[in-house]
């Protein structure tokens, strides 16, 4: 069953082309990654199957589950938006309320609309969220304000409200590049295991090809607005990369990532980019 | 769209962005300066020099305050505590009405065509002052406290209603668009996601608008509308200067009490 289907879709910001006629299918419970150097139209694309951003006229059309959600830069249906959940680089939880609000906020689009509205969440769904908790593996910060959390619990908080969303998709928007690499294997492990037990069908965004390799079977790689490879991650070697983006496939690769401490390639590939960046 | 943008600004070298800087400060300078020196005679600025050769008729006028009269202080007290009251259901009023109409002046809102009728309203409310709407109202519910509840109430309505506007223009739209991919309502996104972003500035903005409402509820009294400032105008009318300093040394240690007040309310809210 195919549970994204975008086709044909372009958009473009005054002269910037952020999306150039990309068509791709995901099959439901596939765990895809998506990779491209900044400003590849990643995060353009997310944000068109997330349903934030519609595309230019003409012919880009999105369904979910066979269902049209937009067509010639027009959305079709509103409100009906919790089939497609979201995880953002920065988290985006509201800081100022406590983490349990926060996830139970994931559950507004299936509680009745005055209950919501007034925050009267009842028992059911308190117990919800705080399983959700547990599941990604905190527990214990339920009643903290979020903004206390670090960013790698805030991270798994945001998964957490995602699960409580019940989505059958789940899109993230480069979830793991402002964590240290120790949370963000615990992020993508959260992901992968909510691939496998709940057969939800996720796309992550990446920025590095090693995390793509080791998570996800399947990788579509964007240049400039455009999806220039889509198959087997297995095939994106070093070679292949610097053929798909010349000196650019430098910011997406990094020496294969050893089970112990991280940090210290990541810190150089951080330095190897910020030369490269005035170019 | 903000991503686009916010990376094109990256990418822009620095020099020529302190440069355009520097061009747009020099003109605002040169705006500043040319509205300052046209000014200056229609102000009657040059009269500047008489507070100095005429000081002696203002230490005259003062030397009346010098002994504060606190014999009727029961009284006094009784009606700054009116003239909190109103302030206090003046604020509140406003507040309520500022967060709607707050919100849907907001620029990343509202469509143009709700938010520009409401501000014109609020700048309709805030254009005019309280003593103008107090006279009206006193026209309208007679004289007394409640015309000066409804002047505060309409003019701190306009004033919050911009002061808030201007803090949900200021959020962190993320966590608003995170909130909208859950499926909730537009309402909803505002209660959960703009709302706990603005309430610590909401609430600093109101309270020091109660504070100011507290010094023009005084000045209220004026034209009949209740409270300790009407009590001081008579008694200044009446030449009686140590009541009057009496009734001011209040008014001051009220304001300043209310700032303390309205401090130790922020800090446990915030």
């Amino acid at each position: 069953m195919i549970a994204v289907a975008v086709s044909n879709l372009s958009k473009s910001y005054g002269n910037t082309c952020a999306l150039k006629d990309v068509s791709l299918t995901l099959a439901r419970g596939e765990m895809v990654a998506l990779i491209g150097a900044s400003g590849s139209g990643k995060s353009t694309l997310i944000r068109h199957i997330a349903g934030l951003e519609a595309g230019d006229g003409g012919a880009g059309r999105i369904e979910i589950f066979g269902e049209l959600t937009q067509s010639a830069g027009r959305f079709l249906r509103r409100g009906k938006r919790s089939r497609v959940a979201v995880i953002f680089q920065q988290f985006n939880l509201v800081g100022r309320l406590s983490v349990l609000m926060n996830v139970l906020i994931g559950h507004l689009g299936r509680t009745p609309r005055w209950r919501g509205t007034l925050g009267l969440f009842n028992r059911a769904e308190k117990a919800k969220a705080h399983k959700a908790l547990e599941r990604v593996g905190i527990p214990q910060v339920a009643a903290q304000r979020s903004s206390t959390l670090s960013g790698g619990q805030q991270q798994r908080a945001a998964i957490a409200r995602t699960l409580v969303q019940e989505a059958e998709i789940l899109i993230a928007d480069e979830p793991i590049s402002a964590l240290d690499p120790s949370a963000a294997r615990r992020v993508m492990d959260v992901l992968a295991d909510i691939n496998a037990k709940d057969d939800i069908t996720i796309l992550v965004s990446l920025h590095q090809v090693e995390y793509a390799r080791r998570y996800c079977r399947r990788t579509i790689a964007m240049r400039d607005g455009a999806i220039v490879y889509d198959g087997p991650s297995s095939a994106l070697s070093p070679d292949f990369l610097a053929e798909l983006y010349g000196a650019a496939s430098e910011e997406l690769v990094l020496p294969d990532i050893p089970a112990g401490d991280q940090t210290a390639p990541l810190a150089e590939s951080r330095k190897r980019r910020a030369t490269l960046l005035p170019a | 769209m903000g991503d686009l943008t916010l990376a094109a600004a990256k990418v822009e070298p620095k020099s020529a962005m302190q440069g355009r800087g520097g061009y747009r400060n020099s003109i605002v300078l040169i705006v500043l300066v040319a509205a300052l020196t046209l000014s200056w005679a229609p102000a009657e600025m040059s009269r500047w020099t008489y507070l100095f050769t005429d000081a002696g008729n203002m230490a005259q006028y003062a030397s009346g305050f010098l002994r504060p009269d606190f014999s009727d202080w029961r009284y006094y007290l009784e009606e700054i505590v009116v003239t909190i009251q109103i302030a206090l259901w003046g604020t509140f009023l406003a507040v309520v009405l500022s967060v709607p109409f707050g919100i849907l002046s907001a620029t990343n809102m509202a469509p143009w065509w709700i938010r520009h009728p409401v501000r014109r309203l609020m700048d309709f409310f805030r254009a005019i002052h309280e003593v103008v709407f107090a006279v009206l109202f006193v026209v309208a519910v007679g004289l007394g406290p409640f015309a000066g509840v409804m002047a505060l109430f309409i003019h701190t309505t306009g004033i919050l209603a911009k002061l808030f506007s201007e803090a949900v223009e200021a959020i962190d739209p993320r966590p608003v668009e995170a909130i909208r991919t859950t499926g909730a309502s537009r309402v909803q996104q505002v209660i959960f996601g703009v709302i706990p972003q603005v309430l610590p500035l909401w609430i600093s903005f109101s309270l020091y608008r109660l504070e100011s409402n507290i010094r023009s509820a005084t000045v209220l009294g004026l034209i009949g509308a209740g409270g300790i400032g009407q009590v001081m105008f008579e008694t200044i009318r009446g030449f009686y200067y140590s009541q009057a300093a009496a009734i001011l040394i209040i008014v001051v240690l009220t304001v300043t009490l209310m700032d303390l007040v309205s401090q130790k309310l922020r800090k446990l809210v915030i």
